[in-house]
């Protein structure tokens, strides 16, 4: 393991926090970005779910990949699979921190099930594949895109704080207004795109 | 022939990886189950579900947890009533309790035109940041500023706001208590459901304050204190209160009260939410108005 290759992963997370985030320039993951978003708290509770979960089915898709998928040619099957081994994994880790971590539990518990279906960890896990990653970069890949994910979230969320108490002309209430300013944040998002690295 | 082959094979492929998730899944429900005392989600089931928070605890799953250990009454849901207590009671093998229905009232009868304003209130359409603003927009320190942060709370969409006052819908309340505490100037009060009236003010201000900034404002001149048969209103701090386990409902204090602000429960509820009226004319409103302003 030599130093090209630390730096590479780093830059690889940088990038995968800032200029491919995740919600801003991917637009992955918008359904819990609106659903999610309307206390700081709540918000965080869900960035660190989905960076829990994205991270282990990063590994443990890309495992299923390369092990089970290659060998028997099936690799045209991957998302359909992908989906199985999430949802599988996502039920296994409940019942997991349910037994021993209640604590954890009770934190990311209601996020947890909302996960499974995200379109985002279905995402890391198909992108970690098409480029071709290996098994340590995955894992790196994964972990900052729900990085990027949770600061997304978060920082919409103190921005719908503001609009709370805001006050917007009746049509603009609610989600409208939300998402004129979830498309301001993007923009300002888009200036992290000049970073090439 | 190659096709059908393809397809037979990713077929069985996944018919293998699904079973053997599905088995190592159900293997480690088995090997993971957490064991939950039975009558949580009994208790859970029969509780009304709106995860008010009038309890005092975070949700109807919180509370039928803390019933199961003791914690709380069985009778601790403000919303359930008697049908729930008594229910719960069953589950958990006590006697069961009475429970009394509260309803959230508004102490507060000054109403847009009754009322005067210090100031042109434009900021945040919210309570609390308007009383952040010397107080809010009233000059009665104890009066309703009708932005709507108990409308914003209610999990029964039970209050609105008319005529720049808050006004509780009785048949949707369901007595949680969240708006009383969610008031900044705290002038919304639980009273019996059944309680036939009440006094709609709160100023706390000598009866000539009172009066120089609202015309329906308590003044506290006694007259209900002293014609009540049961000895049941007292007035102290310069305004009115009922006590109602002594209350007759027989209705003197209501035709007493010179600034009619005693509320009597039958003119609500023949007009529903709002406590304008056709009877609501205190004897210094428009015709008296009119004089002074020529």
């Amino acid at each position: 393991m030599n130093t090209e290759y630390l730096i590479n992963i780093l830059l690889l997370m940088l990038s995968a926090v800032l200029v491919e985030n995740y919600i801003f320039v991917q637009f992955l993951g918008i359904c819990p970005f609106l659903g999610v978003s309307e206390k700081p708290d709540t918000a965080l509770g869900m960035g660190f779910a989905v960076i829990f979960v994205m991270t282990l089915s990063s590994a443990a898709t890309w495992l299923i990949y390369y092990f089970i998928l290659v060998p028997f040619g099936l690799e045209y099957l991957e998302t359909i699979a992908f989906i199985l081994i999430i949802a599988a994994l996502v039920q296994f880790i409940e019942m997991f921190l349910r037994k021993f971590v209640p604590a954890l539990y009770g934190a990311l518990g209601i996020y947890l099930p909302l996960i499974t279906t995200n379109c985002a960890v279905l995402g890391a896990a198909l992108i970690n594949i098409q480029e071709g990653y290996d098994f340590l970069e995955s894992l790196a890949y994964g972990f900052s895109s729900a990085v990027g994910f949770t600061l997304a979230i978060v920082i919409f969320a103190g921005v719908r704080v503001r609009i709370s108490f805001a006050d917007p002309p009746k049509v603009f209430r609610g989600i409208p207004i939300a998402m004129i300013a979830a498309g301001l944040i993007a923009m300002a998002f888009s200036g992290f795109s000049g970073m090439s690295f | 022939m190659d096709a059908v082959k393809n397809i037979l094979f990713a077929l069985m492929w996944f018919a293998i990886l699904g079973g053997v998730l599905g088995a190592a899944l159900a293997f480690a429900a088995k090997l993971f189950a957490v064991k939950v005392d039975e009558r949580i989600p009994k208790i859970q089931e029969k509780l009304p579900g709106a995860n008010c928070g009038g309890c005092g605890y975070a949700g109807c799953a919180a509370l039928a947890e803390a019933i199961v250990k003791g914690e709380a009454k069985p009778s601790a849901c403000v919303v359930g009533g008697d049908a729930v207590a008594a229910e719960v009671a069953a589950i958990m093998g006590v006697a069961a309790e009475k429970t009394k229905r509260m309803r959230a009232q508004v102490m507060c009868s000054g109403t847009a035109e009754y009322a005067k304003k210090k100031y042109v209130y434009e900021g945040a359409p919210d309570c609390i940041a308007a009383t952040k603003l010397g107080g809010g927009d009233k000059l009665c320190p104890n009066g309703c500023i009708g932005l709507g942060t108990c409308v914003s709370v209610c999990t029964f969409n039970a209050i609105k706001i008319e005529n720049g006052i808050a006004a509780v819908d009785y048949e949707k309340c369901q007595g949680c208590g969240k708006c009383t505490e969610a008031c900044p100037k705290h002038i919304i009060k639980l009273i019996p459901y059944d309680a036939a009236h009440w006094v709609g003010c709160m100023s706390v201000d000598k009866g000539a304050i009172t009066r120089s900034y609202c015309e329906v404002g308590c003044i506290s001149c006694r007259l209900c204190e002293k014609n009540c048969p049961s000895g049941a209103i007292t007035v102290n701090d310069f305004v009115a209160s009922i006590d109602y386990d002594k209350c007759t409902q027989c209705g003197i204090c209501v035709e007493k009260c010179p600034r009619k602000i005693i509320w009597s429960d039958k003119a609500q509820k023949k007009i529903g939410v709002t406590i304008d009226n056709e009877d609501f004319d205190p004897p210094r409103s428009k015709s008296n108005k009119s004089e002074r302003s020529n």
